[in-house]
């Protein structure tokens, strides 16, 4: 009964289509300025582009995610808590199969989901968000990036940012064969008026429309944020944890930047890995200020009414940013409580590094030995001989012979 | 063809149309009992798992803490409960032992704050992990459970398709509602 929300896309997906009227014009229009009666033609080359551009993204788009940001699968007992974390998701949000676990090695606090639909899909965290994070906040970030694979976003903004790509292209090649083909229009002048127009109307798409398409899918972007926040918040029943894991990577976000995300990857991370943004209409992600906000609003509950009735008191909307079905499929979810308590105090923050590092380490192939004194040692793979010296108490302790337990690769 | 003829042919056609939709809503109760029963084999996995993890919990904190006798007490005893009434099938009765046996294992760990040289154990910290994250899981699920259960008694109890159940034998499931008088009230614990 939850999923009722991703049947319910409407506005995105008519924002889709609008972009696609956009590759159809400029495709048309280019065909008309080449050649008088190539419209169809025009067309036709922009959709074979897009279709074969999303073929190749839809069948190796999560993969080439992934390896872009250099991140590497981990299993359970690399990670049991992130683990874990997956696992409880997975059940909270009813996909078929647990996503595979990536782990990427930056410091900059960030997190995306991959994958074309519920059953080929993948979370991926940088080691800086395991480094800040507790066990509620890293849940409510992970429910978020679940929400983006339940919500089926990660394919529509694959499709779209395609489309994009390839209204860039064709108005950047029309616009150069212009300059360079500029005695085309002199030679054709039997053609006169009607050739004439098309050049106006083509240069102006030219320019136009690379612009409208890209503001067109920063809306859906953005659209896609808080429906994924909406998500999460329901899958864990606690906003708050999100709410603080966005804060906090909020204010570590200034500090570093993440090395392995460009433009094309952006809209995919939680929190815009690329500048501290404003409230503006070229942003890939809402103002994350507000979205802290909408969370600790949603004073009733954690169902989908309530990120609702919360999104429209912070930002004085009207509108509804849930889809009026959704909304009446959403049954009442009650808030829980924390996971961290008194009873249960959160790991210090050195704690966690040290976890996360040993994990990047055993990554590395590095092994781990820990001396009778109670000394650990990390041994590099480079590391030839049988045995090594305690450097605490002097001890010699067998190396034993590598084995790949956890990492892949 | 005079008009018994036609009358015929209509009553038929209702009789036929009737006998379809017996056929669809004897299928939608026999989908939502699957789908109850699913739901409750993913709890299930989660509440053995839970029983499996306790022994080995309470040794490892024995190790540290031998004198906390009656703290183990308390968890063995309300692990027991927990699988007896599991075996019985008794869904309310569970729910009911579930809650003490959360109740339990929040003063056991309560009582694990006071020795450092336990929460520094590595093996400690893994079950706990191990512990809050299949708690959670329980939690998740139970929510998903309920959701088919009640979607499985408003067809039971509901005009028409109640007819069909009566006759199918179908019967109202039970909600998993762990007693959250422990949760209400916050644990006192003092060393």
């Amino acid at each position: 009964m939850w999923e009722q929300i991703s049947a319910n896309k409407t506005k995105s997906i008519f924002l889709a289509f609008f972009i696609l009227g956009i590759l159809l014009l400029i495709g048309f229009v280019f065909g008309q300025f080449i050649a008088p009666g190539g419209g169809a033609l025009g067309i036709a080359i922009a959709l074979t582009l897009w279709v074969i551009l999303s073929l190749i993204s839809y069948f190796q788009g999560g993969n080439i995610m992934l390896a872009i940001s250099g991140a590497r699968k981990i299993e359970h007992a690399d990670h049991p808590m992130l683990f874990n974390i997956v696992e409880e998701m997975k059940i909270a949000s009813g996909l078929p199969k647990v996503p595979d676990v990536y782990i990427i090695d930056d410091p900059s606090p960030n997190a995306f989901a991959t994958g074309r639909d519920p059953e080929h899909c993948a979370v991926a965290v940088t080691s800086g968000l395991l480094n800040i994070l507790n066990r509620d906040e890293l849940q409510g970030v992970i429910a978020h990036e679940m929400g983006h694979i339940k919500n089926r976003d990660i394919l529509l903004m694959i499709m779209v940012g395609i489309m994009l790509g390839v209204i860039v292209l064709m108005a950047d090649i029309f616009l150069r064969s212009m300059l360079w083909g500029g005695g085309r229009s002199r030679r054709s002048s039997g053609g006169g008026q009607a050739q004439a127009l098309i050049l106006v109307v083509g240069l102006l798409l030219a320019i136009l429309a690379p612009i409208i398409a890209q503001l067109i899918y920063f809306a859906i972007s953005r659209k896609r944020e808080y429906l994924a926040d909406a998500s999460g918040a329901l899958y864990t029943r606690y906003p708050e944890g999100l709410a603080s894991a966005l804060e906090k990577i909020g204010a570590s976000a200034g500090r570093y930047k993440l090395q392995s995300a460009n433009r094309a990857t952006a809209p995919m991370y939680i929190i815009n890995p690329l500048k501290a943004e404003a409230a503006s209409i070229t942003a890939t992600h809402p103002p994350i200020e507000e979205r802290v906000k909408i969370l600790r609003s949603m004073a009733g509950g954690a169902g989908y009414v309530d990120f609702n009735a919360a999104w429209k008191k912070v930002t004085r909307s009207n509108a509804n940013i849930i889809p009026g079905s959704g909304l009446k499929a959403s049954p009442a979810v009650a808030l829980r409580g924390a996971a961290v308590t008194e009873e249960k105090p959160e790991q210090t923050k050195r704690e966690r590094v040290r976890q996360t590092t040993d994990l990047l380490w055993s990554m590395s192939n590095y092994i781990f030995i820990t001396c009778l004194c109670g000394t650990k040692m990390k041994i590099p793979p480079t590391f030839s001989r049988p045995e090594i010296q305690c450097p605490h108490c002097g001890r010699q302790n067998q190396i034993p012979k590598p084995q790949n337990s956890c990492s892949k690769k | 063809m005079g008009t018994t003829g036609i009358v015929l042919i209509a009553a038929g056609a209702v009789v036929f149309i009737l006998i379809l939709w017996f056929i669809g809503a004897f299928n939608g109760l026999v989908r939502s009992r699957n789908e109850v029963k699913n739901s409750w084999s993913q709890i299930d996995v989660q509440l053995k798992r839970r029983y499996d993890l306790i022994p080995n919990l309470v040794n490892t904190v024995k190790g540290y803490a031998a004198h906390e006798k009656g703290t183990f007490e308390k968890v063995t005893e309300a692990r027991s409960a927990c699988m007896k009434a599991s075996a019985a099938g008794d869904i309310g009765e569970l729910g009911k032992q579930e809650g003490f046996l959360t109740q339990a294992l929040k003063s056991l760990f309560a009582v694990s704050e006071a020795y450092p040289e336990l929460k520094a154990n590595q093996n400690f910290l893994a079950l706990q992990e191990e512990l809050t994250s299949t708690e959670n899981k329980i939690g998740f699920s139970r929510q998903f459970y309920n959701d088919t259960v009640l979607k499985m008694n408003n067809k039971v109890e509901t005009i028409p398709t109640n007819i069909v159940a009566s006759l199918g034998g179908f019967k109202k499931e039970a909600f998993f509602e762990v007693t959250t008088a422990a949760e209400k009230e916050v644990p006192k614990v003092s060393f």
